[in-house]
């Protein structure tokens, strides 16, 4: 088995708001292998910029995280100092974020920035610093490089932008990257780009990456592994064979049939949409989380907490009380 | 950038020019300037003879070209009062008044974006209120008050500092802060609201997430954008500081343009009065056009532009 970059067991963040204390994130473990691309799919809302954040360190002041485990290469990080922390950031864990356009800081080149991380976390000279940023400029597929170190990023589009920033990431040669929605905000033909140089990146460097989206779809490409997240907690996870193949929670069925998937949906066929908003995170909240919105709830669905259960084969979890209908009575006759 | 500065240097002309045509009109405000010149008991023929020798009997467009034409070259006539070029006066007060505004100003800064910077980073925060507290004070207390409130306690009462006079730096501290604390609350609030919007941006968050240090991620990456406006309004207080001057100038007997100015109202010195409003304006439209130009290149937006 590959090595284990990222393990996380029990990861909680909890947020005082007017109103109670907000969960949005609960109990979350997941595993990142070396090589590896875990992806974490939900609607907008159900806690996956937290997670990541939480990873990171970054969460807000007032947030308070909580984990059983959380390593990095077997190395405990849950009662690391900031201080120690701030190593690690932007070194052997780093982030690119779903806003190209406004994560660059307008007063500086992206030279400067994007020297940034080597003159925090090694000791390279000037001139190799500078050698380096050209040359990861050119591996995220930047033309003309060694003059784009001299723009402000008000002179980049916004492909880009998220081009530098993943330049950035991958500056030094970090173990995990974690890309939230790292193509939402950029044009459909880009998007396809932009995911692609990614992937490639990922392999090259030999990182785990975890890829956040609320876009199935984007998946299927790319993860290897995918979690499925909704209102705070993972509610299935399996390998992306397993999650298209035998998808058991209701709600990563309602995922599925919301996006056209290639060979299976036909031109013109009526996709679903999932009725219903993602409940608040306000408070505790008893039994699943999706019952509100479920078509098949029972009674048995809103008690207690529901833990998750074995799938269809190895590694496959769901968190559902009922039994997964067949695949076969859940597509569309064909 | 160039057309960018061209524009501004555009405005900063026309402003320019406006102020100088108010400021020549200052002569007519206070109604036939040949009959205020000379006095009470002159006679028609005398009144007629120093019309004729001013020039005031000339279209008054004439007389504005003239009068700018020759403020262009420094020469803004004769002082009615001090008998002496008005030039020379203006020029041997000016330094004692920019010094003082300079030190106000520096006051001022060295006081408020510190202390903004701390507020924002620390919202609510005792240091938080400390600041507003300062704000509001600065804000609800006139500065001609707070100026003979320290002449009570540290000139009069404990006898730390000289109460009048410009000749040494220890005339210079309680007018100085006089001057600048009165400009404090705004430059504190603007930087504080700069940081607090500049630390919530998605950047901050990027220079975080390379794991800077947090005093690089404050103030390289934070101060640099939050500092912006800050520029501006520093430019903008510093021309109402000037205004100030004349009183705090006066309240220290310090020998600048703004005690001049006092002196000069109180003699009916219209050709002093006239030059002393134009310096100062057109110093303070140089000082907004140096603010924009400092804007332009600390924000490559513009200056790319
Ligand atoms: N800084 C914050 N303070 C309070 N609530 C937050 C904060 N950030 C996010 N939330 C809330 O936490 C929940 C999860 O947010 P997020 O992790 O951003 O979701 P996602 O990335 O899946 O769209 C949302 O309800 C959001 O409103
Ligand atoms: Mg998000």
């Amino acid at each position: 088995m590959a090595e284990q970059v990222l393990e996380v067991e029990g990861l909680s963040v909890d947020i005082p708001v007017t109103g109670g204390m907000l969960h949005p994130v609960q109990e979350v473990s997941l595993t990142v292998a070396r090589g590896e691309t875990l992806a974490i799919v939900g609607e907008s809302g159900c806690g996956k910029s937290l997670t990541s954040l939480s990873l990171m360190g970054l969460l807000p002041s007032r947030a308070e995280r909580r984990a059983r485990r959380l390593s990095l290469l077997g190395e405990e990080l849950a009662g690391k100092s900031e201080r120690a922390m701030s190593d690690i950031r932007g070194n052997r864990m780093s982030m690119i974020f779903q806003e190209p356009m406004t994560s660059l800081n307008p007063a500086y080149t992206i030279g400067d920035q994007l020297a940034e991380p080597l003159e925090r976390h090694t000791r390279l000279s000037r001139r190799e610093v500078r050698e380096r940023a050209v040359e990861m400029l050119e591996r995220v597929g930047i033309t003309a490089a060694a003059s784009r170190l001299g723009q402000y990023p008000h002179q980049l589009s916004g492909g880009l932008r998220q081009r530098v920033m993943i330049a950035m990431a991958l500056i030094c040669n970090p173990d995990l990257l974690i890309a939230d929605e790292p193509t939402t905000a950029l044009d459909v033909t880009i998007q396809a780009q932009i995911l692609h140089l990614m992937a490639e990146l990922q392999r090259e460097f030999h990182a785990g990456m975890i890829l956040i989206t609320h876009d199935l779809g984007v998946v299927a490409r790319v993860a290897d592994r995918v979690a499925v997240m909704y209102a705070g907690q993972i509610v299935e996870t399996g390998t992306a064979a397993q999650i298209y193949g035998a998808p058991s929670h209701p709600y990563t069925r309602g995922l599925l049939s919301c996006i056209p998937i290639p060979g299976r949906s036909r031109p013109g066929e009526h996709l679903g949409a999932i009725p219903g908003v993602v409940p608040s995170l306000i408070g505790r909240m008893e039994g699943c989380h999706f019952a509100d919105r479920c078509a098949l709830v029972e009674p048995r669905c809103r008690k207690g907490d529901i833990a998750l259960r074995d799938g269809s084969g190895s590694g496959h979890r769901y968190r559902c009380v009922l039994d997964p209908e067949t695949p076969a009575t859940q597509e569309a006759p064909a | 950038m160039l057309a960018y500065l061209l524009r501004r240097l555009g405005v900063a002309v026309l402003v320019a020019l406006t102020v100088s045509l108010i400021t020549f009109s200052m002569i007519y405000l206070s109604g036939d300037p040949a009959v205020a010149l000379a006095g009470e008991s002159a006679t028609e023929e005398d009144i007629e003879s120093i019309r004729r020798y001013y020039g005031y009997d000339r279209p008054i467009l004439v007389q504005y070209l003239d009068w700018l034409g020759r403020a262009l070259t420094g020469d803004f006539g004769q002082s009615h009062y001090l008998k002496a070029p008005v030039a020379e006066v203006i020029f041997e007060r000016l330094p004692t008044t920019m010094l003082l505004g300079a030190c106000a100003l520096t006051f001022a800064l060295v006081l408020s974006i510190p202390l903004g910077v701390l507020a924002a980073i620390r919202p609510n925060s005792l240091i938080d209120r400390l600041a507003l507290t300062i704000a509001v004070i600065g804000q609800a207390m006139p500065s001609f008050w707070f100026a003979l409130t320290m002449v009570l306690w540290f000139g009069i009462t404990w006898r730390l500092l000289p109460i009048t006079g410009s000749d040494s730096w220890a005339n210079f501290v309680m007018p100085s802060i006089a001057l600048g604390y009165y400009v404090t609350p705004a430059v504190m609030r603007l930087t504080r609201a700069g940081m607090l919007d500049v630390l919530a941006t998605d950047y901050i968050r990027t220079a975080r997430a390379k794991g800077l240090r947090p005093h690089t991620v404050l103030f390289k990456h934070a101060l640099r954008n939050a500092i912006i406006p800050v520029v501006s309004l520093a430019a903008v207080q510093f021309g109402f500081m000037l205004g100030g001057s004349i009183v705090i100038e006066t309240i220290f007997a310090i020998n600048g343009l703004g005690y001049l100015a006092w002196e000069s109202i109180q003699r009916a010195d219209l050709p002093m009065m006239q030059a002393i409003v134009l310096v100062l304006s057109v110093f303070y439209i140089l000082l907004t056009f140096l603010a924009d130009m400092l804007n332009a290149w600390l924000d490559p937006r513009l200056r790319t532009a």
